[in-house]
């Protein structure tokens, strides 16, 4: 092995670990959900080539309600769905879309695009 | 978690989109897309290796200044078309990447910009290139890849746009304007300021604005495009209408019950909305798929990068950059992503146009392979209330036979009243009526004395009705409740009543054993008549004599038995059994469509419904197999043969433009493939 293939090996192995590391090893910065006055924690997130803050955290035994607006006309993200919470709804582009749930348990709960291209964690402590 | 804010995100002003055109503005666009980077791409194509072309290979050799200067312009042209053709994967990739997600727009958005990067590297600083052989420009595949990918998208919104035709027709139904009386004039108004409780007038050929009753006039009505049955229904003075059905040659008023977000239709389109948006159970195998299938394409580019860098044969810096970019593009999330939700929204809209609401991926899933069906009897097999069937008796006595029964208030009676006035029979006045609990009913009538009742009655009277037992017990046997007749002290024949079975209920149950489902009945009736109808129609098993809040226990001991099981009845009545059961099929709900304890709802009453209702099911998850096994399989067999695993044996090695192909083929043929579904039919009785 010469030099400049031991570089590529070598820069190879770096940039997999970067992937690694990026893509599923990072913890992101949640956005927490703030309790108003209607009684439910509330988030806006907004939906633009990935779901814009993609983690919420909300306390246990409080009302949610996520606000999604769809700002963008992919159809790959017209319809947001809460798969361990059975919920489903439909963004219109351009239109506030509001989603309220009462997840009984603290965990992580995934929401996706229908087509699994935008995710999303709604973490319930 | 330990980091988290508070802050709220800036969203920028909510403005309602419009929803017709979007999808033919958003073709057209990518169309311009398209056209542009083809136009820049043929050119490139033929630039980038001219030494391929006899005359242009000799005006531009390899490495002469003029080559240079000509790749420095298309390296301009193809930034313009990464800038203008290719932006939303760009645009798509780095909102992701702030997000740590990886999307189709980051695999396209890396392997032209790198295929771009290398390109420019080779024109600008060629001496970094060890090998002079590797000295080559890719901006056609930074050229063609996008314009081939931008034609897909555009291919994809338009064939995407026939998917979900099930509901733009739906929402086409609404007719505009309603004919309101307001003081005696008929004013025309626009269908959102019709309020419950107005009256309307409907004219012949006109759409039924919105949901009400008749209160005056008739006519029938063609309520094909709500129910899924061809033949219109005779509507008359206290009959319900829906709204958005077809009035055809009579005229009739009527008042307004349900408006706006109520109606059927607003119901319907809720509903087919919601399920084409909800998930295929399979799906779950795919998001989890999904997830990691991204980054794990990038780690299988920088792999086969460094693979045939220090393996591959030379120029080793080409072919490693050609694999790269081949992986990057050929790899194609948006089959899979695709796979279920194309199919389901077709499906689910097909069940729409055909009268049948299914409520979720869910209830479509399971429909598709239920063991058995429970059918509830009455109402659902047969039309729930009793009819004159059999009167083995003269006119005259039918005729005196009615009159008595009405002035009687048992059910069946109703049914002798209306058979006699069917038949055109006057009915005469009765006198010294009188009920005879547990027997029958006695009346003079026209100077006639006349008994109607069981044999006890006749008995009782010591009247002999021996030669009529035959008749009696044949009757019985088919499920009727028949009657004896005596006139003037002399036994006159049988009249038998009961409840009908529907005409195309036989025909139903055959499909539905024919589709391999085990077919229950199930009724509060007793075991007699309920064995009559269960040998009328065919059903396997016959659950008689069960209460009504026992039926969710008996389809509960079905599932112990190890059964999917299906259970068809009306929605309110039978509401614990349809929830109990596998997937509940509420059925002939007429303008309440939205019935919360079905999975299925038949807006039509015909048992028909229920093998339409399966057979879309069957058909929808079998096109939803046939996807995902061609999203696996295309990115199974693609990404090896990109990684150049076929080139060590056949000496094959994909080229990124074949991707770009291949990969726009791959979405295109999921959508094709669920758009096949839209030409499916039920089967004409």
């Amino acid at each position: 092995m010469d030099p400049s293939q031991l570089l590529v090996t070598l820069a190879g192995a770096v940039a997999i670990a970067v992937v690694v590391w990026f893509f599923w090893l990072k913890q992101a910065a949640g956005v927490r959900a703030v309790l108003g006055s209607s009684g439910f924690q509330e988030a806006t997130i907004l939906v633009k080539g990935a779901y814009s803050p993609d983690t919420i955290v909300a306390e246990r035994g409080k009302p949610i309600r996520l606000t999604f607006l769809r700002d963008e006309s992919t159809p790959c993200s017209e319809t947001v769905s809460f798969d361990a919470l059975g919920r489903t709804a439909r963004l219109p582009e351009g239109k506030r879309v509001a989603v309220e749930l009462a997840p009984t348990e603290p965990g992580t709960y995934g929401f996706a695009c229908q087509m699994g291209m935008y995710h999303g964690k709604l973490v319930v402590e | 978690m330990s980091a988290t804010a508070t802050a709220e995100v800036r969203l920028p002003a909510a403005t309602p989109a419009p929803e017709l055109g979007e999808a033919e503005r958003d073709y057209r666009r990518l169309m311009r897309k398209w056209w542009f980077g083809a136009a820049v791409g043929v050119p490139t194509m033929f630039l980038s290796y001219p030494w391929l072309f006899p005359l242009l290979g000799d005006w531009l050799p390899r490495d002469s200044e003029r080559l240079r200067v000509l790749w420095a312009v298309m390296g301009v042209a193809a930034l313009a078309v990464l800038v203008y053709s290719g932006s939303q994967f760009f645009a798509g990739a780095w909102l992701a990447l702030r997000h740590r997600q990886a999307n189709m727009h980051t695999l396209i958005a890396m392997g032209t910009g790198v295929a771009w990067l290398y390109s420019t590297v080779a024109v600008v600083y060629p001496g970094i290139i060890p090998e002079s052989a590797s000295r080559e420009v890719y901006y056609d595949v930074t050229v063609v890849v996008t314009a081939l990918v931008v034609l897909g998208l555009a291919l994809e919104v338009k064939a995407r746009g026939r998917s979900s035709e099930a509901i733009k027709k739906l929402i086409g139904l609404q007719p505009k304007t309603a004919r309101v009386i307001r003081d005696g004039r008929e004013l025309d108004v626009p269908v959102e300021d019709v309020l419950a409780g107005d009256e309307l007038q409907v004219r012949p050929g006109e759409k039924v604005p919105v949901d009400g009753v008749v209160v005056a006039g008739a006519s029938a009505l063609d309520e094909s495009m709500i129910t899924g049955e061809s033949i219109p229904v005779a509507k008359t003075v206290g009959d319900e209408v829906i709204g958005a059905t077809m009035n055809t040659t009579g005229a009739f008023r009527m008042r307004a019950t349900k408006v706006g977000a109520d109606t059927a239709l607003a119901q319907i389109v809720r509903l087919v909305e919601d399920a084409q948006s909800s998930k295929v159970p399979v799906q779950r195998l795919v998001d989890l798929v999904s997830g990691y299938f991204t980054p794990a394409v990038l780690i299988l580019a920088i792999v086969g990068f460094v693979v045939w860098f220090d393996f591959g044969p030379a120029p080793a810096l080409t072919y490693a950059i050609i694999v790269a970019v081949t992986t990057l593009i050929i790899a194609c999330p948006c089959a899979l992503g695709m796979a279920t939700p194309m199919s389901l929204t077709t499906g689910v809209g097909k069940g729409a146009e055909n009268g049948i609401l299914i409520r979720s991926g869910d209830a479509l899933q399971v429909a598709s392979k239920l063991d058995a069906v429970v059918l509830d009897k009455t109402g659902t097999i047969t039309w729930g209330k009793p009819l004159l069937t059999d009167a083995l008796v003269s006119d005259e006595v039918l005729r005196l036979a009615a009159a008595v029964e009405r002035a009687s208030e048992h059910p069946l009676a109703a049914a002798i009243v209306a058979g006699a006035e069917e038949r055109g029979l006057e009915l005469p006045e009765v006198e010294n009526f009188e009920a005879i609990p547990g027997h029958g009913v006695r009346a003079t009538v026209e100077g006639h004395a006349l008994l109607l009742g069981n044999l006890r009655l006749l008995e009782r009277e010591g009247i002999d009705a021996s030669a009529l037992t035959a008749d009696w017990e044949r009757l019985a046997d088919e499920g009727k409740t028949p009657m004896y007749a005596a006139l003037d002290g002399s036994a006159a024949g049988l009249i038998a009543v009961a409840d009908t079975v529907k005409d195309d209920s036989v025909d139903a149950i055959r499909r539905l054993k024919a589709l391999g489902l085990e077919v229950a009945m199930i009724t509060g009736d007793n075991r007699r008549t309920a064995d009559a109808i269960a040998r009328l129609v065919g059903v396997d098993r016959v659950l008689a004599e069960v209460l009504p809040e026992e039926k969710a226990n008996e389809v509960k001991k079905l599932q112990l038995e190890g059964k999917r099981v299906g259970m068809v009845g009306d929605g309110i009545n039978d509401a614990p059994a349809l929830t109990q059961a596998d997937v509940g099929f509420a059925i002939g709900t007429g303008t309440d469509v939205a019935i919360e304890a079905a999975d299925v709802t038949l807006i039509s009453g015909s048992l028909r419904g229920v093998v339409t209702a399966i057979e879309i099911s069957q058909a929808t998850m079998r096109n939803v197999w046939q996807n995902l096994a061609g999203a696996f399989a295309y990115n199974g067999l693609g990404l090896p043969i990109a990684l150049g695993v076929l080139y060590p044996l056949v000496g094959l090695l994909l080229s990124p433009l074949m991707a770009a192909a291949a990969m726009s083929f791959s979405s295109l043929t999921v959508i094709s493939n669920a758009n096949r579904l839209r030409r499916w039919r039920p089967e004409e009785v």
